[in-house]
């Protein structure tokens, strides 16, 4: 089986999510990538080191730059005649463009992926990870976004794809990007960090947020998370959040400060080899998945904390 | 314009799902079923649209079984103006939903598709882009704004790592994240009111669809328990024990 792996870049380096892809992708067949976008180079001579990579076609074009799916997606579908199966990670750009690939393909999606059981059958979350189900395709051929956090991410580097232009596509007229608002952070992202500092509704604030929160996550290079009660009070920006409505991580270690621990925000941080809650509430479900549970009043347990860490 | 508002009814989502002990699924007998809230959201924006004066009439859409006619009507309460059931007993994905709307679409002509992003029970998040590649119209998904501007709509968008504003030719499909709007309560009146609003039943067969899986669920199970640590006495000791974890500034 050949497998097209679309890389998630942001024009100059590969993004993690796409290495959880590949190994996704690996277990299916031989790996090919796609790289879209304008002025690509770098990213594609990146992508071609990835291990086990065969080939990268690079497709450069100004209608690329921006994901639009509307240009994308005839890009991807066209590609697919030669290949088996569109690998995207479940990335808020694998989700936007992978359907749309399907739907050309007529060809259901597999959505968020979370192991490869056989040639055509998968795992998937169901009800918002409350239910996994085992699914079989009977499509000729395979769409599937994959959750970053279920797959280990291939090595970046010792493979020697070899590098193909693809001169398809171009603009469909449909859409056009008007502007971004990415937070910028010296921090590592949500999704890829080792650690993450998140805070709930017990904090009260904004203001107690960056006082309390920000020096531990600053003091052990942690990212910065949320559960969604914080985000609906204001405390953080939305996407801080992690749960079921927000993003789905896995690091080694995650802080849950002030955070109860409802289903919603279980759904997107259980996978998490060790978690550290405190609260003052020693009945709040997020001790039934703690790995240490500190029972004690953050305000004064999270600065003591910082301090000795 | 018309609008066309497709929605899903689910499992109520304070209701916590049970996996049946057969493993066929999720056990929906005798639980609170509600209107998915994704879905929720994409009336409310349809109705503010009507009432800015952009949209001129909201057409409520349900592919399910005939208790889906609740769906619809809290859609009508809220303050749609006439409702399509496409009514069946099997599970439709998202591919046939998509072909069923399409067909719908090609009949009534609207400016615009509003589509919950994802159903919060088979979480596919597929139907609106898929609908989107079938009528060949632009997509503005994940919305957190949308507004109208003659013939296009521009789309404030929640990506991972913040915003993102595209502008879409009309017509066009946009699926709706959660801090597009709150959706309003249906008041006592308008739920009668609702009541004698236009509801047509129509079959998957009546569009040409055919609604056969192409992906079958082999089974479905629990997901791993994870189970409960152990609670520390105070902070020195969770110190400790990060730092036995290699865990430290």
């Amino acid at each position: 089986m050949k497998t097209l792996v679309w890389v998630e870049h942001d024009g100059s380096a590969v993004k993690d999510a796409t290495l959880a892809a590949v190994t996704a992708a690996s277990k299916l067949g031989e790996v090919h990538l796609l790289v879209a976008g304008a002025g690509v180079d770098g990213v594609a001579k990146a992508a071609a080191g990835i291990a086990g990579v065969q080939k990268v076609h690079v497709a450069d074009n100004a209608a690329f730059g921006h994901n639009l799916p509307e240009n994308i997606a005839p890009l991807v579908a066209d590609l697919m005649g030669s290949h088996d199966a569109f690998v995207a990670p479940a990335t808020t750009t694998g989700k936007n463009i992978a359907p749309r690939v399907a739907a050309l393909l007529d060809v259901m999606q597999i959505s968020e992926v979370l192991s490869v059981e056989g040639p055509k059958t998968f795992t998937r979350p169901i009800y918002a990870g409350n239910a996994i189900a085992t699914v079989e395709s009977s499509d000729a051929k395979l769409v599937l976004t994959v959750r970053g956090t279920a797959f280990e991410k291939a090595a970046s580097t010792g493979g020697s794809g070899a590098v193909e232009a693809v001169s398809a596509g171009g603009d469909a007229g449909l859409s056009s990007f008007v502007g971004a608002e990415i937070a910028k952070q010296d921090r590592p992202e949500l999704t890829s960090a080792k650690i993450i500092v998140s805070g709930g509704r017990a904090l009260g604030s904004s203001e107690k947020y960056q006082e309390v929160i920000v020096p531990l996550a600053d003091k052990l290079g942690a990212a910065l998370g949320a559960s969604r009660a914080a985000v609906d009070a204001g405390y953080v920006p939305n996407d801080y959040q992690v749960g079921q409505t927000g993003k789905i991580v896995a690091p080694e270690v995650y802080f849950a400060i002030g955070i109860s621990g409802a289903i919603q925000h279980l759904a997107g941080m259980k996978d998490s080899k060790t978690i550290v809650a405190i609260n003052k509430d020693e009945d709040a479900p997020i001790f039934q998945v703690a790995d240490y549970g500190l029972v004690a009043d953050l305000f004064n347990a999270v600065p003591e904390l910082t301090g000795k860490i | 314009m018309k609008i066309l508002v497709p929605v899903k009814r689910v499992l109520d989502y304070n209701v916590k799902p049970r996996v049946k002990a057969d493993g066929t699924g999720v056990d929906l007998a005798n639980v609170k079923m509600s209107m998915n809230p994704f879905d929720e959201i994409g009336v409310e924006e349809a109705i503010r649209l009507k009432e800015k004066g952009v949209a001129t009439e909201i057409i409520a859409v349900s592919v399910g079984p005939a208790k889906a006619q609740e769906t619809l009507r809290t859609a009508l309460a809220m303050g749609a103006d006439r409702a399509i059931l496409v009514q069946t007993d099997d599970e439709v994905e998202p591919l046939a939903l998509a072909k069923i709307f399409k067909a719908i679409a090609d009949a009534e002509q609207p400016g615009l598709v509003i589509l919950g992003k994802q159903a919060i029970d088979g979480d596919n998040n597929q139907t609106g882009q898929m609908l989107a590649a079938l009528t060949g119209w632009a997509q503005g998904t994940f919305a957190s704004a949308v507004n109208v501007d003659g013939d296009s709509v521009s789309v404030t968008r929640e990506v991972d790592g913040g915003l993102e504003t595209v502008k879409l030719k009309l017509p066009a499909i946009v699926t709706t994240d959660l801090r597009l709007n709150e959706p309003r309560y249906a008041s006592l009146p308008n739920i009668m009111k609702a009541k004698s609003k236009p509801l047509d039943t129509k079959s998957p067969a009546d569009y040409g669809v055919d609604t056969t899986p192409r992906v079958k669920t082999v089974k479905v199970s629990e997901p791993p328990v994870r189970s409960a640590g152990v609670k520390v006495a105070d902070v020195d000791e969770l110190v400790a024990k990060l730092k036995a974890m290699g865990v430290h500034s």
